[in-house]
């Protein structure tokens, strides 16, 4: 109690407004790290032919457009686009630029290859959305061939042929076939030609052909023909004259030719051609000159177009995972790989297209299981010392991660599951074993002694830049930072993030790498399970006391599919051996999970997962968590909120479920529900306290000695809700007709605390609910500028215990259960103030005991991650505080909230394509771990109050030590001094 | 070498007036902005950092739309209804204020921008950092007043005010007062460390 008191008192002392979070330049990297990624790769363009660095331009699904090196895989350069400005296509023209079709074909930009700087942008008109084709005309020898020597980029996209001049983005024809009722499906400019092909079908049974002049747009021919059977699916280009598409029942394939003068068709039954049926047939779209690859199931056939649309099966192959395009190499020779699943190993094959019998390249290699299988694979040519051709692949995988093969070996992989987290939690990491050797604590004090000597030399500005790199370099390096035991200070924990591809990942806290990482096999895609996605990850099992033994566990909750009904599953992992240790299928769906606060003798924690019947089901199944359950059986409540329907419903539980013999399933029943207008009302954000939250004191005293009472209840619900009208995009809407309504609502009784209309002002609203406040940010139409606003409440049935007498004679309510039906009187209070930014994501920083205050986290629209004093949102700020509120801390009101630079806890990094900010209190009560993720992920260790508990790092215990020998030596030369003196004194 | 694309922007701010218009009908639904953004200090420190422009992001509706500079500093956004739009520009090191663009159905053309801030108009969408931003403490050279300040520092002081400043201050005191209070000194008896003890004291 006293310490707290201490603390509080030193609290006091040290917080001043000035940014709690400030760093030297020196010091980055210290106690942050920070990892750049791309995402998993859906293009990719090699750029080899040149001497000097071999590189490759890939588009990603996270709408990255990226270089990469292909020595080393690290990025050149990145642009990350918008979340609606997906890539559809990437290719590189005139040996310089690289070009990128985005937002479903509309927006065409080129980049300039060596430094990623945009070097002209088009936007292309167009009318119904189509596929978009993109065909950049790509070998030197066709520059040649046009008259202006211009690379001519031609690009199909919603009912529109553009051809786009390379230099500088000119549109210089387009031809509009959008009143031509055709789907173009194809784009062909055969070599050596000036006539463009555009093919496609009108209805499903009839096949045009458009001939158009390269040069001018012109139309020059209109060539159709019906195929009375129809066609399934889209065409693929096999040679320059030839396609090939399934009939409309899918038994047959179809094989046109169109560039003669008249259109042909010839048809093959498959069960003909393979000899059997093998299910339903899927072409696969790589382009393969000459041969097309058809898949059945798991059966890869490989079928040849001879002339006259003759079709002749070359290869089956069983286990085949991915099948590359075509590559020209040396004269007009082609190649393309193909990669195979033999036990354990991966088989990949280079074949030359012409020539099927004679494997180029055959090499087998071992792979890491958690990478999953080969989705895609890109291929590349490069010329041996003998001159001879050697070939290597890209390969994109399960999990997400590139990986780069080559004679036979991975020369590098890059975890690009990192870039798509869905959840984060944490896991301690084990504790530190008895038993240090002396010669190393010798060897250890001797390097101290030298590193705080270099410290020191640093403080005194006397070291030497080599000296200063050492410096950089021990700090870097100290191996305390990543060591695989739990620390003092908590600082060294295991991050357990869950990723869209199913892959759970553990990061040391120190220095970011990955420990294990598991591809989790319930949420693959398996027969039972379609479209497994991963929802959340829980700490199943935190052992400490009496289950020290055990390894710590988490929970991880998905589902099979898109839809919130579809069947869940769960899977339990070891956090230090990276082991699923059991996965279960469920029978029921998983719409909520809810962490009980209760555990069972071996610390596991007890969840209830709610079904989308709204039937509970208890988790971990055993008589004993059932024990524990029945005991705070009417003690459970939770809410849902359907946000369509405007509905906030909240929920008890009643009985074991009837019907089913289970009986860890229970009903529940609605207790009350708040309905929403939905002609005035929308719920467009809600926000809760986070379940960990610790808070320490209920009271807050004010100024002039007074006290308040913080209404701290963990049922405190936040919603937002906006008009109607208002939910579209920006711009649209009149401040009249636009509203934000907020609301606090206890999730107990349904009781609305709390109810806030904010005129013209719209969403997006971002919210936190911490301790007793809300901080929310949204657009305020009037001004045309983002607010942020805050709420406080304080709980009134407390106020009278103020006086002293009442408590001394026992006259006080403070030992009175508290209890939600009781209906406490409320008090809010409420300001609002100017942001200058758009914002992605709100946090607040926790703490281990709640008593250092508290910093909000506010990822910005510049993908950083700014740290703002909770004190700047405080309701009781007034233009002129008095003399006793500026001592206690209440600063001057502002209209608008100040961004300082040097409190962005992200410094001058950037976390590309920001989503979440997660914070994680340490042992240490005044530092919290920061987590932000998004494309790029982000920690580092922020001390809200400054570290009033601990030295810093940079902390010269030299120069302690250098003072306190030199007090001692001073306390012998005044000793003898004095010895002397008095000597003198006596002889005179 | 790696300099080159911002001495071409320098070059064109030089050369080149004002592009006026920076609102153009397009085709279709919407209306074309374009703008500019325009760092003065880049032409110093841009050497320093060629990457800088080429991650400068403009933010159309906070974050509906993103678009990149092109090498001269123009940006442009398609296809934007009529209405009320805020522009926002993301650029690590400079601090630029968003900007309301009123993009009129009635009289189109006429672009209306005032930077939100400090609801300062624009005539042209020519976009300007209002100021740089640092992200690090500066770390200020060693002085001995830092050191002097500092827990340690103080400790020596106050050490070197004992061991040479009191001697002094004996000095300059009156011999007279001097003998007294040592003869009242005597007559009370020199307090002894033992006596202070509660051991010590019952002894003596």
């Amino acid at each position: 109690m006293d310490i707290r008191v201490f603390l509080l008192l030193l609290l006091v002392l040290v917080s001043s407004v000035e940014h709690g979070f400030s760093l030297y330049e020196d010091q980055v990297g210290l106690m942050d790290w920070h990892q750049r990624y791309i995402g998993k790769v859906k293009h990719a363009v090699f750029h080899t032919q040149k001497t000097g660095r071999k590189r490759v331009v890939v588009s990603t699904e996270e709408n990255v457009v990226a270089s990469l090196d292909l020595r080393h895989a690290e990025i050149f350069w990145r642009h990350v686009l918008g979340t609606n400005d997906a890539v559809d296509a990437v290719d590189i023209a005139l040996g310089k630029y690289v070009i990128t079709l985005s937002s479903e074909g509309s927006i065409l930009r080129a980049w300039n290859l060596p430094d990623g700087q945009m070097v002209w942008e088009s936007f292309l008109q167009g009318s119904n959305p189509s596929k978009s084709l993109l065909s950049v005309p790509g070998s030197i020898v066709q520059i040649n061939l046009k008259v202006d020597k211009d690379n001519v980029i031609l690009v199909f996209s919603k009912g529109f042929l553009h051809a786009v001049s390379s230099i500088d983005g000119d549109v210089l024809w387009d031809k509009d076939f959008s009143a031509e009722s055709i789907e173009v499906q194809q784009i062909i400019q055969p070599p050596e030609s000036y006539v463009i092909y555009a093919v496609g079908f009108v209805g499903s049974s009839q096949f045009d052909v458009y001939q158009i002049n390269a040069k001018s747009g012109e139309l020059l021919k209109h060539k159709s023909a019906a195929f009375p059977d129809g066609f399934y699916g889209e065409v693929l280009l096999v040679s320059s004259d030839m396609l090939v598409s399934l009939d409309a029942t899918r038994s047959n394939l179809v094989t046109i030719s169109f560039r003669k003068e008249e259109i042909s068709f010839s048809k093959t039954h498959i069960s003909y051609l393979v000899g059997e049926s093998l299910g339903i047939p899927v072409i696969l779209p790589s382009k393969l000159s000459g041969i097309l690859a058809v898949k059945f199931n798991t059966l890869l056939v490989f079928i040849r177009v001879k002339s006259e649309g003759k079709l002749e099966v070359v290869d089956k192959i069983a286990n085949a995972a991915a099948v590359s395009d075509a590559l020209s190499f040396s004269e007009g020779q082609q190649a393309f790989a193909l990669v195979e699943h033999v036990d354990g190993k991966i088989l990949l094959t280079v074949k030359l297209s012409h020539d099927w019998n004679s494997d180029f390249l055959k090499e087998s290699i071992a792979m890491d299981h958690q990478w999953g299988l080969v989705q895609k694979v890109f291929i590349n040519t490069y010329i041996r010392t003998d001159r001879s051709h050697g070939f290597r692949v890209l390969i994109v995988m399960e999990d997400h991660s590139l990986l780069l093969l080559q004679q036979g070996e991975i020369v590098w992989s890059r975890e690009e599951g990192l870039a798509s987290i869905i959840d984060v939690t944490t896991s301690e990491l084990p504790v530190e074993k008895k038993g240090v050797s002396v010669a190393k604590v010798e060897q250890n004090l001797f390097e101290w002694l030298k590193g705080h000597v270099l410290k020191l030399k640093g403080t005194l500005m006397l070291a030497s830049p080599e000296d200063i790199a050492v410096i950089q370099d021990m700090r870097l390096k100290s191996s305390e930072k990543s060591k695989m035991t739990r620390d003092h200070n908590g600082f060294r924990k295991l991050l357990i993030v869950l990723t869209r591809a199913g892959k759970l990942y553990a990061l040391h806290t120190g220095d970011g790498r990955v420990i294990w990482s598991l591809l989790l096999p319930s949420l693959r895609k398996s027969g039972s399970c379609k479209h497994p996605t991963g929802l959340s990850v829980y700490q199943w099992q935190v052992p400490h006391h009496h289950a020290m033994d055990e390894n710590p566990s988490v929970l991880v909750a998905g589902r099979c599919g898109p839809h919130w009904d579809a069947p869940g599953v769960l899977s339990f992992v070891d956090t230090y051996t990276g082991k699923e240790l059991n996965a279960l299928g469920l029978t029921h769906s998983v719409a909520q999970v809810i962490p009980l606060p209760f555990t069972d003798s071996t610390e596991q924690h007890l969840h209830l997962l709610i079904d989308s019947d709204q039937c509970a089901h208890l988790y971990p199944r055993t008589s004993e968590a059932i024990g524990i359950f029945q005991r705070e059986f009417s003690n459970i409540y939770w809410y849902s909120v359907e946000a369509d329907n405007g509905i906030i419903k909240g929920h008890a539980l009643r009985s074991n479920c009837i019907g089913v013999v289970d009986e860890y399933c229970f009903n529940s029943s609605d207790l009350w529900s708040i309905v929403f207008p939905s002609e005035s009302e929308k719920i467009i954000a809600t926000a809760t306290r986070k379940l960990n939250e610790v808070v320490h004191t209920q009271a807050k005293v004010i100024a002039d000695q007074d006290v308040m009472f913080k209404y701290i209840s963990k049922n405190l619900l936040f919603v937002a809700t906006i008009a109607p009208k208002a939910s579209g995009e920006f711009g649209k809407p009149t401040p009249e007709e636009s509203w934000l309504v907020v609301y606090l609502i206890d999730t107990v009784t349904g009781r609305i605390l709390h109810r806030m209309t904010h005129h013209g002002s719209q969403g997006p609203v971002h919210a936190v609910l911490s301790e007793n406040w809300v901080v929310y940010h949204y657009f305020n139409l009037r001004a045309h500028r983002y607010e942020m606003s805050v709420i406080e409440i304080y709980d009134l049935s407390r106020a009278e215990n103020k006086d002293v007498w009442k408590l001394l004679v026992g006259k006080h309510n403070l030992t009175s259960p508290i209890s939600l039906y009781s209906r406490p009187e409320v008090m809010t209070k409420s300001q609002s103030y100017f942001f200058t930014q758009s914002v992605k994501a709100l946090a607040v920083t926790s703490t281990a005991k709640g008593i250092t205050s508290k910093q909000l986290l506010i990822g910005t629209i510049g993908d950083q991650v700014l740290a703002l004093d909770k004190r700047y949102l405080d309701p009781r700020r007034s233009v002129n505080p008095t003399q006793a509120e500026k001592e206690e801390g209440i600063i001057p009101l502002s209209d608008s909230l100040p961004i300082i630079p040097q409190s962005y806890v992200t410094h001058a990094l950037k976390v590309e394509g920001l989503r979440g900010i997660v914070t994680l209190p340490t042992k240490l009560e005044s530092t919290t771990l920061v987590f932000a993720h998004g494309v790029d992920l982000f920690l580092t260790r922020i001390a809200p109050s400054r570290t009033y508990d601990s030295l810093t790092e940079d902390f010269s215990y030299a120069l302690l030590l250098l003072t306190i020998v030199a007090l001692i030596a001073a306390i012998f030369v005044t000793w003898v001094l004095s010895e002397k003196k008095e000597l003198q004194e006596k002889w005179r | 070498m790696r300099s080159q694309p911002v001495i071409l922007v320098l070059l064109v701010h030089l050369c080149i007036p004002f592009l006026s218009s920076s609102l153009a009908i397009s085709p279709g639904e919407g209306y074309t902005v374009n703008g500019r953004v325009k760092i003065p200090s880049l032409g110093a420190q841009g050497l320093v950092r060629p990457g800088k422009l080429s991650n400068i992001k403009v933010v159309l509706n906070g974050g509906q739309r993103f678009t990149l500079l092109r090498p001269d500093g123009y940006f442009s956004f398609h296809n934007v209804p009529a209405g009320t739009h805020l522009i926002e520009v993301d650029a690590i090191g400079y601090f630029f204020s968003p900007v309301r663009v009123d993009v009129s159905a009635r009289n189109p053309g006429k672009v209306q921008a005032t930077l939100t801030e400090n609801r300062r108009g624009l005539s042209e969408l020519v976009l300007e950092p209002l100021r740089e931003e640092q992200y690090y403490e500066i770390r200020e050279p060693f002085s001995i007043m830092s050191v002097v300040k500092s827990p340690m520092g103080l400790m020596m002081g106050f050490m070197l005010v004992v061991m040479f400043l009191m001697p002094k201050l004996m000095e300059n005191m009156d011999p007279e007062e001097m003998r007294r209070a040592q003869e009242e000194m005597r007559s009370q008896g020199v307090p002894s460390l033992a006596s202070l003890l509660p051991g010590g004291a019952a002894r003596s």
